[in-house]
């Protein structure tokens, strides 16, 4: 309920937590050459997820599981007058009904510093899908019929969806306090208004982005059991704590007494990152009747309720001198938190992607009668390289500069954001050579232009992720009699191959082939603390936490192995599932250890260290699109891609590329089709269907795809040298598509997505057909 | 891309989405157009308490059941014989996540009624392995990293399979057509199409089912 704070700019703070008790001393320095991290390793759950064995939170079914159904408000903005749920108690297979009424009610809900500014179910309700009560049925249909049974009376109020209007003062308020929660806020370094008048180039413009839905395919949803005063929930998150943390606080229970797990989980791109109503429902529904009740949100629910990301309006306005450095940068963020407050915008990039000595960012947030906004796949961060991207293209042209050029005049070795601080690695530079010479990038450019309607060009895009992750994760090895290990870690693997790259980084440690691993994830009860997984933090969190722990299993096997065969321990290495001794041809199997055997288990506690204090560990990519446009239709198709990454050490090439993939398929989606359409005077979702809201398909990516890595060789990041990959993968995309677009047909197209009707506009005003 | 222009149908012999009649097929939702359904199977006997007998035949297991006209075949596979290989991403014929095979032919099971699906061999993702080995196709998926969530991937295998069934060798362009009524919002489609492919010439090489 509350904001996960990953992408608020105080999430920074998290990233300078001290440490764990013991991880300050990790001594593990990075690995100089490894044979199982890096390698191309199957997931060690796919049969799982190809055969349909795999178990969502969707496919639980417990013994008298009932079904919660939530009715909800048909309003953007009203207020519940009167519910009469006498005709829906008294339908079949029904077992309870909870309203605004209900004390469970109260439950506060959207806590701020200034206190809960909603509840569980409020009668005020400020966005089209806001709760207003719950049913528990013995069937699915059953809890629906009930639903749709119950009678609300609403008051109608003025709606306001449309974040423009409702920054005005006249607007309609969507909390009594006004629609803009806090003041916009300003970071600036330098002198931005000199700098700006002593330019040789300077370019400015305003870019408009839409509001994108995640549409996960497993909608949200949970499962709640009590047993003996505990709750047990199946969740479908990304952070099985944030859940736990927020369920103890709503329902007033000790952290110890709740339990929830998350083993498979079908896609979140972090609007699963928080505790959800339909969680808490689910538990209040479970405790009324005393059986496990399963709330799963409709696809429709799930468009309107769980999260967004917010359309954005940028002014950017960026200088440069005659040699190409970037003098200033003066942007101006606005975006749309929906009905609580949330951050809507991010000036990361205009502070940090390039040197430039002075820069202000102004960012704001507004209310409107919408679904809040969640974190999204970097937030804030696509839709600023949405237009300082395509200003840094702008500029280029200006000063009649290559972009690719331009952009590697300005590569910062330096953490402006962070009293300067030197990065650990960057391979911003490298991206930008690397990527253009695989796209090749200067004849692609210089390509004579097509005399048919269908005009293709070619565009560039640089990016970096903010976020360097909480480094706070225990993780638990052990290794049993047969030489077999068990890896114990909180984190929820979300598809990305999470628990994949553990068992490679265990077995790479312990010397012993991936299928001797065995993970064990994601459940409160049984798991240690990781942080959520999102913000492209799970790898270079946890890895080292897993190392760490299967470092001291390493240990401790050795010193029964040297006690055992009365060697000195400084003698005894690991390979192959065996003790090595040096000096002699035969091996000993960790099975034929008498010594393990009699232990029955070897136990490693590793504790992921902090950051380094001296140094900022942050990913860095560089995207290269080639699009056609067909000048006729306004219909513009990705045709060839190469995406280059710096986030440091590949810990599995499959994976990986896989990662790649997805973020620019997502880039295609912001870009080109993606957008939620609002009906303004009802403020009631248009786009509420994949019909409506597109997203794209396997007809949509372009199979013509490279992706370039770009291995820094990092060595002072963490101790297994992995750098974040998910969001940096997404963040350049849209933009590099966006100024394809413009070297195709010479047009600047500011607003997300660039649809057909966009296109053609744009060609009708001056055309070059 | 050069396929868009070319009409799905070509590759679908049969809508997925059965008794929808139309269903647009502009920008970059799922390509494959309905058409009519074949009608239904001869009319079940129906009880008083408004629920019918059915027969389906399930993986080439029969299985008689009671169900309400409304029920929908995805629900009595995953709610009544725990079949819960197919996923519901939408309920209404938008993602593919719960497509099956109904007599080879590739199905959205959320928008075709149980009672419909009588006396077809219906065939879900839990039909492909033979006990704990998967088969060519599903090895394939695990080759490439045909996936990533895994949510939609019973819906992607299931939609492979329903291809190579009817075409031993398709372009890249005929895969990518057939999978294209099958969204993956981790945006696998890369690999995903790479997996149809090798499983397609591994049937060939190797003759495996």
């Amino acid at each position: 309920m509350r904001e996960s704070r990953i992408y608020t700019p105080e999430a920074i703070e998290d990233e300078s937590l001290p440490g764990l008790p013991g991880a300050n001393d990790d001594p593990l320095k990075p690995w100089d050459k490894t044979t199982v991290v890096g390698a191309r390793v199957p997931r060690i759950d796919g049969q799982d997820r190809v055969g349909g064995t795999a178990v969502y939170t969707r496919d639980i079914s417990l013994p008298g599981m009932l079904h919660g159904v939530i009715v909800r408000s048909p309003h953007a903005h009203a207020m519940v007058k009167r519910i009469d749920v006498t005709a829906a108690r008294a339908m079949p297979g029904v077992h309870a009904i909870v309203t605004t009424e209900s004390p469970e009610a109260k439950i506060p809900w959207t806590l701020t510093a200034r206190g809960a500014m909603s509840q569980l179910f409020d009668p005020h309700c400020r966005y089209e899908g806001e709760e207003v009560a719950a049913v528990a049925a013995e069937t699915l249909p059953q809890a629906a019929d009930a639903a749709r049974a119950i009678v609300v009376e609403y008051e109608t109020l003025p709606a306001i969806v449309d974040y423009a209007a409702a920054a005005k003062p006249d607007a309609p308020k969507v909390h009594a306090a006004g629609n803009l929660p806090s003041p916009p806020r300003t970071t600036q370094r330098g002198n931005v208004d000199a700098a700006f008048a002593t330019a040789a180039a300077v370019v400015e413009r305003t870019y408009h982005t839409s509001c994108e839905l995640h549409t996960p395919l497993e909608t949200h949803g949970s499962v709640a059991q009590w047993d003996s005063g505990d709750l047990k929930v199946w969740d479908s998150t990304q952070g099985v704590y944030a859940v736990r943390a927020g369920l103890a606080q709503a329902l007033k229970l000790p952290i110890s007494s709740v339990r929830v797990a998350s083993p498979y989980m079908g896609g979140g791109f972090g609007s699963k990152l928080e505790l959800g109503k339909y969680t808490v429902i689910a538990a209040v529904l479970a405790r009324l009747t005393g059986r496990a009740v399963k709330c799963v949100l409709t696809r429709e629910e799930s468009l309107r309720c769980v999260g967004n990301r917010p359309a954005n309006t940028i002014t950017v306005k960026v200088a440069a001198g005659k040699d190409g450095r970037l003098l200033a940068i003066d942007a101006d963020l606005v975006g749309a938190s929906g009905a609580y407050p949330t951050g809507a915008v991010s000036g990361y990039l205009m502070l940090d992607l390039y040197t430039c000595p002075n820069v202000r960012v102004r960012e704001s947030s507004v209310l409107i009668n919408a679904g809040q906004a969640r974190a999204f796949r970097a937030p804030g961060y696509p839709q600023a390289a949405w237009a300082l991207e395509q200003a840094i293209d702008e500029l280029a042209a200006k000063l009649g500069i290559d972009p690719v050029e331009l952009r590697l005049k300005n590569v910062p070795t330096v953490s402006q954001s962070r009293n300067g601080l030197p990065y650990s690695s960057t391979g911003l530079a490298d991206c930008l050579r690397k990527g253009a010479e695989s796209f090749d990038w200067s004849a692609s450019r210089t390509r004579a232009a097509s005399k048919s309607h269908i005009k293709r060009g070619v565009g560039v895009a640089a990016g970096m992720w903010g976020y360097g992750g909480e480094p706070r994760a225990t993780v638990i090895a052990k290794l049993y009699p047969d030489g077999s290990l068990n890896i114990n870690s909180g984190a929820a693997d979300i598809g990305t191959g999470t628990k994949t790259v553990f068992a490679q980084v265990a077995a790479e440690e312990l010397g012993i082939a991936v299928d001797r691993v065995h993970i064990e994830h994601a459940d409160t009860g049984t798991t240690q603390y990781a942080p959520g997984s999102g913000g492209s933090q799970t790898v270079l969190v946890n890895t080292p936490a897993v190392r760490s722990a299967v470092a001291a299993v390493k240990q401790s096997v050795l010193a029964l192995a040297a006690a055992e065969l009365k060697k000195d321990v400084n003698t005894l290495s690991v390979r192959d599932g065996a003790i090595v001794i040096a000096g002699e041809t035969r091996t000993v199997p960790f099975a034929a250890l008498r010594s393990l055997a009699q232990a029955q288990q070897v136990v490693g506690v590793g504790q992921r260290a902090p950051h380094p204090t001296d140094k900022v560990a942050l990913p860095f990519a560089a995207h290269f699109a080639e699009v056609e446009v067909n000048t006729r239709t306004g219909e513009v198709r990705v045709v060839r891609y190469v995406a280059a990454q710096d986030s440091g050490r590949v810990m599995n090439p499959l994976t990986f590329e896989n990662q790649v993939l997805g973020g620019v398929t997502m880039g295609i989606g912001f870009a080109l089709t993606e957008q939620r359409i609002m009906d303004g005077p009802t403020g009631k979702l248009a786009s509420g269907s994949w019909h409506d809201y597109k997203i794209p398909t396997a007809m949509d990516f372009p199979f013509a795809f490279t992706w370039v890595s770009v291995d820094p060789q990092d060595k002072d990041c963490n101790s297994t040298g992995a750098k974040g990959l998910g969001e940096p993968a997404t963040i350049p995309a849209a933009a590099a598509i966006a100024n394809a677009v413009h070297d195709a047909i010479g047009r600047r197209m500011t607003d997300a997505p660039i649809t057909p009707a966009a296109v053609v506009s744009a060609l009708a005003t001056t055309g070059r057909r | 891309m050069t396929d868009r222009k070319k009409d799905p149908r070509d590759q679908q012999p049969v809508s997925r989405r059965g008794f929808l009649t139309t269903v647009s097929t502009s920008a970059a939702a799922a390509a494959v157009v309905g058409v009519a359904a074949p009608a239904a199977a001869a009319p079940a006997p129906r009880d008083d308490t408004g629920t019918v007998a059915i027969v389906l035949r399930v993986n080439g297991r029969r299985h008689r059941l009671l169900v309400e006209p409304r029920d929908r075949l995805i629900s009595v596979l995953r709610e009544r014989l725990g079949l819960t290989g197919a996923k519901p991403g939408c309920e209404r014929g938008e993602c593919g996540a719960c497509t099956v095979l109904l007599d080879g032919v590739t199905r959205y099971s959320c928008m075709t009624l149980a009672v419909e699906a009588q006396e077809r061999e219906i065939t879900t993702i839990e039909g492909l392995a033979q006990g704990e080995e998967v088969s060519a196709l599903q090895q394939a998926f695990i080759a490439e990293d045909g996936y990533q969530c895994g949510f939609c991937t019973p819906g992607q295998v299931m939609a492979a399979e329903g291809l190579l069934r009817t075409n031993t060798s398709p372009t890249v362009d005929a895969v990518r057509a057939a999978m294209s009524g099958n969204l993956c919002r981790c945006g696998a489609y890369g690999h995903i199409v790479k997996s149809v492919q090798q499983a397609a010439a591994a049937r060939k090489t190797g003759g495996a089912k």
